[in-house]
């Protein structure tokens, strides 16, 4: 049950001065009995045919009124005479209407509507929103000195109406509070306010006129409309199912930006993004637009079916471009035809086919963007990367001329290089596992093979296979001890180990795990235990050595991983051991007990009882590869080795001039290619050379596919191509001036921006269900202006913020509109909390620290540490924290992670991305109040405030406290609301004078740096009195 | 201790949508329904979800299938796949090599429940706990299934079961959220499958009833603390003159909203308190943290979290959603699932007796499963002593005890191969349906109307299994 729905049935009851026009005299179908007959008989007698009981629909007046057999449902002008009243009147559970196990019954009063609307012979309407809006007259009002423009005069006819009064004019400081807010996204400077003020007292007119301009041409303009417009168009930085790998869609945002600073044509903004590629001669910018139907969420789970998805993918545009454009619920006819509205399944088809020939997959990669995709390079990084192509020919040449030589003195070095090795220490070597061949005491499960290894053979493991050996170490967690082996992995698994699976992992193993390798000591997994891991990926399908050393010291520090002779840096993920790991477990090569079996290739495990030190680990690698690859005739050589053997060479025994020559060529490579990968890409819109065949999907599941289908426009709106029509064709056929819904929706969507609600207040739906507009007449208006004015948002915008209307005060006069608590009527100016990136935005702009830089990539701001790691894939991804001036960008530049949104804004309501979403709700929570007064955000704001406050206002602290509460609400402050503010900086520089150490600690919050001049009990002070003014309702609440 | 409580909050905040949960919500849009006048008289006041995220096998823990020892790694029959849709991940495999338990079952209470080895703990508390054999899902890959389970629909944006709960039935406890999310990783070495913020979100409803993160590390609810060097006094101060002065702009204005911003600060503040307090755990006892494991003393693992979701049922949260990762036992089975119970057995089984002995299982709600179960074929190759099983939804087991749920009892049965259920279905909406049942609420009359339809967590399906009911 929905508050908002009874109203006008709530008013016909109490005929409140509210909404009266609602008892008016004659009842009226879409007013008064549609929403009825909507909300209780639809569903089983409206217009879905499958749903439909005792083939009666009462949504069409025909089979509502016919004959059948002796009586009428409906028999205009006598409700007596008609089934309809006889049976929602019925005291018989059996036949009374709605169903007695419906659930819901109709109210007396809404028998008595529609026993009215029949005595006045049962006329029905069409749906007001399906048909297109016409010009309407302007009314006449009795205060002609109030209107400004049309709009006021919609507003005050339905005002006088009811007898009511607007509000005066806000004060000129609300007013460009208000305005800049609004058309901007950020609060006006003081310079700005004193200029209005004074310019206003001379001229109000145009002042205002002036000062709107001004905004509309502000670059900021487009960044505050292309804010709302991400919600709709559901923008963020990840793909959004399981693992939400990031993606690369901020081309597609900095062209909405531009798109609204150059004032582009509603209908051109449009029609480019839904069809920019298939635009005669298309520009790069058209494509970039067609991301909008790219922004949906991609998925890349493992093991799903690709075409459940892709249709998904494809319902979503449906849904998106229906809310967006035409406040369709056209994703209610997915499964069968829609409840309440005309629209078929096969309807819904239709419109899928538009979107249902991308050259597409539904299951989208590991990572990045999923095709069809679009490389956008960059000027710069255009000129870098032909730079860099350049030095790397330029190496080669380089090189070229050197490269013959270095092969003969490899050649020379070959020959002795064997003789001239150290002979390996064997001190503290416990035993030696070559694995040649099977050998007696190594007990092996599973077929196991060998191959040539690097020295001699070594052991092949294919995940069922390993080798264990009864009588081997028996270390425990105070020996010091040491692992060599060669490995050449092919996927995760475990190399060695000795423990108890089924005793909490008691043990040690060296395991390898997405491609890191992984230490553990454990005595009880995981909360007794080591865990350290590579910080770097070891590469899979070639040969390693790799080497694990330990001191016995039970700390994760005594723990050394090794790999190719070099020391890894690793992350420690536990260090909690403290008891025995020693366990009756065989030693294991290639799995552990039960789990984590080794793919690929094992060679010479060695095992110590001392911690090897670098140069001995160093010369191990050295020596066995050096021993392993020379002691075989050259053509048993593989590649491989020969090139680990080359570079070995290189790195220590060549001439370091002509090696170094190499080293540089590879270096330049690299970044020619690291270059080349960083081209941004962005996601765009294409057609299939064969499209795929559309079909009517039963009960919407992908796989159940029935009668095939042609893309079309809904016919029911405006004449349109019915088959075979292009994506091209639709765009243009919704912004056909003679669409119904479009101008309509787009006007009441500003409205909602401007007024905190539409005119229709359901933003999303301008169906059957959807709620009637306030003022039907303005709307259509509204509607017919933008067209008429060839789509100008700018236009439409200035006529809003121009009218009396828009300008009025906000303060609710007892006399004025008591009953009006929503403000329906308009009254009043509309006062609401901002948004959340507004909040955010008007923080940084007050407190100085606002970077305004347009555009790029998504940057990270603050946000507490671990939110990422607590959901993501293994924990596996952290939030890589911005630093310097990307922590103080305008919100709408912070990265939007699905998964895991910006939790500062989340709490202030904005949508998580997932979906279309173009009307947050406006919640009032004490989560808010708390990321207000301490989120690092808004404390660091307000310590940059202080500083402002104590550098650039005068030097009386009333002064001052009026400066800084001038900044956040465009309005001095009273003398009493100055005292409070007083009162609290004189206790806080009593407070902080006793404790200098919080004064300090406060001062340190954020990363900006502190105006040491500046003493810092009076800065900690004006601090804690700038966050209380960053806290207050009025400078969170768009006047 | 409410220096700045106001005689009018309470007032305020039944006039206004506005705080986590505040129950006017409910009856403000919702007039069939409030806390006070449910549907139906319900046998639950809140609920602890233990949702084991992942896909635990069945069949390894519940799901006792003795006879098929002697099938060991015969081909599933055809009759028994009857072609159903299989994940990406075995779709293309070879053979479907039949793979009973490694594990052994035994009986356990006077219910004789057959339970894994891996569940001791839970079998000690098996009289108090009704298992479903027969849970049914037509998902097959995490992200929808979870999805799903948690919010009716496979695809994302939909309601939260807990924000759902929050919307209808408000919070009974003022002074902190009424549905709080509590998160564990899994001690297996398969990797973590990822958790969605959407899990608990609150979609179309309004975002206060979305669920809040409790957190092991740092503020435990985001931006609790005070910043660093702003004292309960500075605090106090602040808060008093942002009221004098919001109290300023409303006689000015007349806009009822700034009162509940006032309510929101005060409330703001008395969750600085009794967060921690009901996040201090050092007035457990000894045997409190024995009961639950040596685990309960480590934060952010599921005995800890199990226990916090004890002192949160003390304090009325309505609904207590615990994730516990690391259940989706692909490869490595018998290794993995055994870290997978040891973390949970012991805390499951304490929660239990401890509600009970507090007096609260009688209206706590304890639901304990995941989004599917697990195939009795082995993915990848069956070996001697190692496994792996893939998902599979058309069987999976739950669990639940207390409030409204018949003790003692199995419900539902699946064939030999515990692959499909040939007794008593449980759909996820019918279990969602009986979820909210026992709450009191008629799951066809919670609806919020979104973009011309009124939607609810169980779409237009859903049956009460009554046979579940106490």
């Amino acid at each position: 049950m929905n508050f908002k729905r009874l109203l006008p049935l709530i008013c016909l009851l109490s005929c409140g001065p509210a909404v009266s026009t609602a008892c008016a005299q004659t009842v009226q179908y879409n007013r008064d009995v549609r929403p009825i007959l909507a909300d209780k008989c639809f569903r089983c007698h409206g217009p879905d045919a499958a749903a439909r009981k005792a083939d009666l629909r009462l949504d069409k007046s025909e089979p509502a009124k016919v004959n059948r057999g002796g009586y009428s449902v409906i028999t205009p002008g006598k409700p007596d005479q008609s089934e309809l009243i006889r049976r929602v009147t019925s005291t018989d559970n059996d036949l009374r209407m709605p169903p007695h196990d419906s659930g819901s019954q109709l109210r007396a009063a809404e028998v008595e509507i529609l026993r009215r609307w029949i005595r006045s012979g049962a006329e029905y309407q069409p749906h007001w929103s399906f048909i297109p809006p016409r010009r309407p007259s302007i009314p006449k009002v009795g205060r002609s000195n109030w209107p400004r423009n049309a709009i006021d005069h919609f507003v005050l006819a339905r005002l006088e109406g009811e007898g009511l009064r607007p509000a005066a004019t806000a004060a000129s400081s609300t007013l460009i509070r208000r305005a800049t807010l609004d058309l901007t996204g950020l609060p006006p400077t003081l310079d700005e306010i004193d200029a209005f003020e004074r310019e206003s007292a001379l001229n109000p007119q145009l002042a205002w006129q002036r000062l709107i301009e001004r905004l509309l041409a502000s670059p900021r303009y487009g960044e505050r409309m292309a804010q709302v417009w991400l919600d709709a168009a559901r923008y963020a930085d990840t793909n959004g199912y399981f693992t939400d790998n990031n993606r690369t869609m901020w081309l597609w945002r900095d062209w909405v930006i531009k798109a609204f600073n150059e004032n582009m044509p509603y209908d051109q903004f449009t029609i480019e993004q839904l069809a920019g590629d298939l635009l005669p001669g298309s520009t790069t910018d058209q494509k970039i637009a067609t991301g909008f139907n790219r922004n949906h969420m991609v998925n890349n789970e493992t093991g799903i079916i690709e075409e459940e998805f892709r249709v998904e993918y494809v319902v979503d545009r449906v849904e998106t471009t229906a809310t967006v454009w035409m406040g369709l619920t056209l994703g209610c006819a997915r499964c069968h035809d829609h409840k309440y509205d005309p629209i078929s399944q096969r309807d819904f088809y239709r419109f899928f086919a538009f979107f249902n020939n991308v050259p597409e997959r539904g299951l989208s990669g590991s990572g990045g963007n999923s095709a069809p995709i679009l490389k956008v390079p960059t000027a710069e990084l255009q000129a870098a990367l032909s730079k860099s192509r350049l030095a790397v020919a330029a190496a080669e040449r380089e090189f070229a001329a050197v490269s013959q030589k270095l092969d003969q003195a490899q050649a020379e070095w070959e020959k002795t290089a064997i003789a001239r090795l150290r002979t390996p220490i064997k001190t503290s070597l416990k035993v030696r596992y070559a694995l040649d061949a099977a050998a007696p005491r190594l007990a092996a499960s599973g077929s196991l093979k060998f191959a040539p290894g690097i020295i001699g053979n070594a052991a092949r493991f294919d995940g069922d296979a390993y080798l264990s050996v009864a009588d081997s170490v028996d270390f425990d967690r105070k020996d010091a001890f040491s692992i060599g082996v060669w490995i050449r992995p092919e996927s995760a698994g475990c190399v060695i180990s000795k423990m108890d699976d089924a005793a909490d992992m008691r043990g040690f193993d060296v395991t390898l795990r997405k491609g890191k390798a992984l230490v553990n000591l454990v005595h009880r997994w995981n909360s007794n235990a080591i865990q350290v891991a590579t910080v770097s990926s070891i590469p899979g399908q070639q040969w390693h050595h790799l080497v694990v050393t330990y001191d016995g010291s039970s700390k994760a520090k005594g723990v050394q991983v090794y790999l190719d002779g070099n020391l890894q840096p690793v992350t420690v993920r536990h260090d909690s051991l403290s008891g025995t790991i020693r366990n009756e477990q065989p030693l294991r090569i290639g799995r552990r007990q039960a789990s984590a079996p080794f793919n690929g290739l094992i060679d010479e495990v060695l095992l110590y009882d001392t911690q090897l030190e670098a140069g001995r680990v160093q010369h191990l690698a050295t020596e066995q590869l050096v021993r392993g690859v020379l002691s075989r005739a050259p053509r048993d050589r593989s590649d491989e080795l020969k090139r680990k053997l080359r570079a070995l060479f290189l790195s220590s025994y060549a001439d370091p001039q002509q090696s170094s020559l190499l080293k540089r060529l590879d270096r330049l490579r690299k970044g020619a290619a690291r270059l080349a990968a960083d081209m941004p890409t962005t996601m765009v819109m294409q057609e299939s050379k064969t499209p795929r065949g559309a079909f009517v999907l039963d009960r919407g599941q992908y796989d159940q596919k029935g009668e095939a289908v042609t893309a079309s426009v809904p016919e029911f709106l405006t004449p349109g191509k019915t088959a075979n029509a292009t994506r091209l064709e639709m765009a243009q056929w919704l912004v056909d001036p003679r669409h119904p819904l479009t101008a309509r929706v787009t006007v009441n969507r500003l409205w909602q921006q401007l007024f905190g609600a539409g005119l229709v207040r359901s933003v999303d739906d301008f169906g059957t269900q959807g709620d009637r507009p306030s003022h039907p007449e303005l709307l259509d208006w509204l509607a017919t202006e933008l067209v008429a004015s060839g789509w100008d948002l700018k236009h439409t915008l200035r006529l809003i913020v121009d009218s009396s209307t828009y300008r009025q005060s906000a303060v609710r006069s007892p006399e004025g509109t008591g009953n009006d608590r929503q403000n329906r009527l308009l009254a009043r100016g509309s006062r609401f909390r901002m948004d959340a990136e507004m909040l955010r935005d008007q923080a940084l702009a007050i407190s100085g620290l606002l970077v305004e830089k347009p555009g790029g990539p998504s940057v990270y701001p603050y946000q507490p540490s671990g939110l990422w790691a607590e959901v993501t894939y293994d924990s596996d991804q952290s939030y890589p924290q911005s630093s310097g001036s990307s922590l103080y960008r305008r919100s709408l530049y912070t990265f939007w992670k699905r998964q895991a949104p910006p939790p500062n804004m989340l709490v202030f309501d904005a949508p998580t991305r997932e979906t279309c979403t173009v009307q947050r709700s406006r919640t009032n929570s004490p989560l808010q109040a708390l990321a207000l007064m301490n989120d690092p955000t808004f404390v660091e704001a307000a310590r940059k405030l202080a500083e402002r406050i104590m550098t650039e206002s005068k030097a009386t602290a009333s002064d001052r406290v009026a400066f800084a509460f001038r900044l956040a609400t465009a309005r001095q402050p009273a003398q009493d609301e100055i005292e409070i503010l007083l009162d609290v900086f004189s206790e806080q520089i009593n407070e902080f004078s006793r404790n200098k150490t919080d004064a300090l600690l406060l001062l340190k919050v954020g990363h900006s740096i502190r105006d040491e001049s500046l003493d810092a009990i009076e800065l900690a002070s004006w601090t804690t009195v700038a966050s209380l003014i960053l806290c207050l309702d009025e400078t969170i609440t768009k006047p | 201790m409410n220096q700045f409580c106001d005689n009018t909050r309470r007032e305020f905040l039944k006039s206004s949508a506005t705080g986590i949960g505040a129950a006017a919500l409910a009856t403000l849009l919702n007039p069939d329904l409030s806390a006070d006048s449910p549907h139906a008289a319900p046998r639950a006041k809140r609920v602890i979800y233990l949702f084991m995220h992942g896909g635990p096998s069945q069949m390894d823990l519940l799901d006792h299938k003795p006879q098929l020892a002697q099938r060991r790694g015969i081909e599933l029959p055809a009759s028994v796949r009857m072609n159903q849709r299989l994940t990406g991940m075995t779709a293309n495999q070879k053979s479907f090599p039949v793979t009973p338990s490694v594990f052994n079952f035994k009986q356990h209470g006077e219910s004789g429940a057959w339970l894994s080895e891996l569940l001791p703990h839970i079998g000690s508390a098996a009289d108090d706990l009704c298992f479903v054999k027969s849970m049914q899902t037509e998902a097959i890959n995490h992200d929808p299934a979870v999805t799903y389970l948690q919010t009716g629909h496979q695809q994302p944006g939909r309601p939260s079961m807990g924000s759902w709960l929050s919307y209808g039935l408000g919070s009974e406890n003022q002074n902190l959220p009424g549905f709080v999310v509590l998160l564990s990783r899994g001690s297996a070495a398969r990797p973590d499958d990822p958790l969605h913020s959407r899990l608990w979100g609150s979609a179309f409803l309004p975002s206060n009833h979305q669920g809040v993160t409790f957190r092991s590390a740092g503020d435990p609810v985001l931006y609790l603390s005070n910043p660093p060097g702003i004292s309960e006094e500075t605090r106090v101060r602040v808060l008093n003159g942002l009221k004098s002065l919001n109290r300023k702009q409303f006689q000015i204005t007349g806009d009822p909203e700034i009162n509940t911003r006032i309510a929101q600060f005060e409330l703001a503040h008395r969750m600085q308190m009794s967060v921690p307090e009901l996040t201090d755990l050092s007035d457990e006892t000894e045997n409190t943290f024995d009961m639950y494991g040596i685990d309960s003393r480590r934060p952010g693992t599921f005995a800890a979290n199990c226990l916090l979701a004890r002192r949160m049922a003390e304090r009325d949260v309505r609904f207590i959603q615990l994730y516990h990762r690391g259940w989706d036992q692909h490869y490595n089975l018998p290794t993995d699932l055994r870290l997978q119970c040891r973390d949970i057995d012991q805390p499951c089984a304490a929660l239990i007796r401890d509600l009970k002995q507090r007096g609260l299982l009688d209206d706590t709600l304890v639901v304990w499963g995941g989004e599917f179960g697990r195939t009795i074929y082995s993915q990848g190759k069956l070996q001697q002593d190692n496994y792996g099983r893939d998902h599979h939804g058309r069987c999976f087991s739950m669990w639940l005890a207390g409030g409204g749920i018949k003790p003692g009892i199995t419900f539902g049965r699946t064939d030999d191969f515990s692959y499909n259920v040939v007794e008593n279905p449980v759909h996820v909406h019918d279990l969602n349906a009986t979820i909210l049942h026992c709450l009191g609420i008629d799951h066809t009359r919670l609806t919020f109307r979104f973009k011309g339809r009124d939607f609810r967590l169980t779409d237009v399906h859903g049956v009460i299994k009554k046979e579940l009911l106490a």
